[in-house]
């Protein structure tokens, strides 16, 4: 029983990290039909600027409990640079698909030296500063509260996003735009704004993911390209550009993934992968995806 | 055309006299690259089909070599040629025939699911695939010579260099013939407008298998010479990185022209060597490049060749090449 708890605990944590950067993929796919490879760099960045900016704050006499407000307002400040790759992707709006995979593709060859020059080439730690919250004991198994706090976090997330697209006005003209650019742009919407926004939501997501998770994982210069393969399965399980598609697909990757480690680690990415390839032969839109052709 | 093809061949077969032997050493996986791109292109620019996981054959071939010269004693250059590049075709049915019920982002997709399969089995199967170190390569025989009185330099830039140059040439040779025969027009009329190529009886899902097959097969006869080359193969081969590699090659010589894909290896191999001697940063470099080239140059430097050409003699390409150039640099204004 405690292996399945431990399990079902540490996959869930992961799902509500990976469901972060899988929506900021979707909303960028949804609305500007741009496939983001350079969304794990966003999230490695999120985790190298996080442990910086707790190290400063604790440098400058911030209580140890601050550290996850630092966190967020690292992963806020953060999305600044959505805007400024926004202005680099608006070159290749009009251009086949293939070129804006390739220079998202660019951009993660990019950040990669980004992240080495500024952090170095060793993996980097936050020591056991998710410790700091406590633990939460439910029978016998017990795990650090900050889990399940980032778990809250990430729920609190979905919650929001949600009620934003569904239920405000900037949302609905967002959905709109998703479903035809044209037509909400000759009714007056303001696409290149509302691209902008996109992204830099997007940028936001990721950066705010990986700011989350640096606490319980180390951040290292391979953080951007395995974190891609596991957010392309969740988009590709749940449905390109579907949202609901993004919670239900982070779900399956992240118990799966968990899962796999405790019983049968060979199986890890494996496993995932099997699961993608069904989904793309049995139902190639995805879960919750609209279908194609 | 053809004469800067012959040119070209004849500064490579002369190269090993002149250039000094580590020259000649990068110009091997150049030439692994160039063969691996050209079957790719044939997916890419002439059947319109992005894969992002074409390294997964790259790496069927770069295994084949390993598992063939190291665990089961054959060292003939030729059958390890011939019994990886197969296995590949094998391993790419099922992937193709997936894959190519979809166009588009969703093609890419799911042959990067594929290629990372392969990568996370050669990763993990420690027993079966030596884990993250791979295995070793052996020293093939040509032709049954075994070259014992030359060392490990001797042999790559002597004997393999010559052997690498004869497959590029003669499989460079043969697509060339695909990609103008009728086949290979007719891949071409898929690419510009399926429903219509349909109409007038192309079997679209059938061509692009036999396309996906061959770019399959060329992609493992480079993944062999790779693997030959640096003595060991290992899973970073299959890796999603990697196959994007093979599509930054491409579209700097230019997705859209015959010889594109040759430049661009050669360009890339020699880019990347040099950046790597000048700095420690250098896929910052490499990314810049890449993202200028998509952003100003979609066609690579190839185009600008061309493009350069038609300024200088004011003449424009013929006809015939036009009917080969892809449009998909721009989005169709009918969304497929």
């Amino acid at each position: 029983m405690t292996s399945f708890f431990d399990v079902l605990i540490g996959g869930v944590f992961h799902a509500c990290v990976l469901f972060l950067v899988a929506a900021g993929l979707q909303l960028v796919f949804g609305v500007q039909r741009i496939v983001n490879l350079a969304c794990g760099s966003f999230y490695a960045l999120g985790a190298y600027f996080g442990i910086t900016a707790v190290n400063w704050a604790g440098a400058h006499g911030a209580p140890p409990w601050a550290f996850l407000p630092v966190l967020l307002l690292a992963g806020v400040l953060l999305a600044v640079i959505g805007p400024l790759i926004e202005l680099l992707l608006r070159t290749v709006y009009k251009r086949d698909e293939a070129f804006q995979l390739l220079l998202t593709f660019a951009l993660v060859l990019m950040f990669q030296d980004v992240l080495r020059f500024f952090w170095g080439a060793n993996p980097q730690q936050l020591g056991n500063l998710s410790m700091t919250y406590g633990k939460v004991t439910l029978g016998e198994v017990s795990f650090p509260t900050y889990n399940v706090l980032v778990m809250a976090a990430s729920l609190a997330i979905a919650v929001v996003l949600g009620l934003f697209l569904q239920r405000t006005r900037y949302g609905r003209i967002l959905r709109a735009t998703a479903e035809n650019r044209e037509m909400s742009e000759a009714l007056g919407a303001d696409v290149r704004w509302i691209y902008t926004t996109v992204f830099t939501l997007g940028t936001l997501l990721g950066t705010l993911g990986g700011a989350l998770v640096v606490p319980t994982a180390a951040a290292s210069l391979d953080m951007p390209v395995e974190l891609v393969v596991e957010a392309f399965a969740v988009v590709v399980i749940g449905g390109l550009g579907s949202m609901r598609g993004a919670l239900v697909g982070a779900l399956i990757v992240g118990l799966t993934r968990a899962a796999a480690i405790s019983f049968y680690a060979e199986l890890e990415v494996l496993a995932i992968y099997v699961i993608v390839i069904v989904i793309l032969v049995l139902r190639p839109a995805g879960l919750f995806g609209k279908p194609i052709e | 055309m053809s004469g800067f093809a012959a040119a070209a061949i004849v500064v490579l077969a002369a190269l090993p006299y002149v250039a000094p032997p580590y020259y000649v050493t990068l110009v091997l996986p150049a030439f692994a690259y160039a063969i691996a791109l050209l079957g790719f292109n044939l997916l890419f620019g002439t059947t319109g089909l992005l894969s992002f996981g074409h390294a997964l054959f790259v790496a069927i071939g770069a295994y084949g070599a390993a598992v063939l010269s190291s665990r089961m004693g054959v060292r003939s250059l030729e059958v390890i040629l011939l019994a990886s590049a197969l296995a590949a075709v094998l391993a790419a049915l099922p992937v193709a025939l997936l894959s190519v019920r979809y166009v588009r982002i969703f093609f890419g997709i799911l042959t990067l699911a594929f290629g990372m399969l392969f990568h996370s089995f050669l990763f993990k199967f420690y027993d079966l695939t030596g884990g993250d170190t791979g295995i070793r390569v052996l020293r093939p025989t040509l032709l049954g010579l075994d070259f014992k009185a030359l060392d490990k330099t001797q042999f790559l830039t002597g004997p393999f260099y010559y052997a690498c140059l004869v497959l590029a040439v003669v499989l460079g040779f043969v697509m060339w013939r695909i990609v103008h025969s009728p086949f290979g027009l007719q891949l071409a009329a898929l690419r510009e407008n399926p429903r219509k190529a349909e109409y007038l009886g192309v079997r679209v899902r059938l061509f692009r298998l036999i396309a996906f097959l061959i770019s399959a097969f060329y992609c493992a006869i480079g993944g062999v010479i790779l693997a030959v080359n640096t003595g060991q193969a290992d899973p970073e081969l299959a890796y999603w990185t990697h196959s994007g590699e093979l599509v930054f090659m491409t579209v700097l010589g230019g997705f859209a022209s015959f010889f594109g894909p040759v430049i661009g290896a050669f360009t890339f191999i020699f880019l990347k060597s040099e950046l790597m001697g000048l700095t420690e940063y250098w896929r910052f470099f490499l990314g810049a490049i890449l993202a200028i080239i998509v952003i100003a140059f979609p066609r690579g430097l190839m185009g600008l060749v061309k493009d350069g050409w038609t300024m200088l003699t004011g003449r424009a390409r013929k006809p015939t090449e036009t009917v080969i150039e892809p449009t998909v640099i721009k989005r169709t204004a009918i969304e497929q």
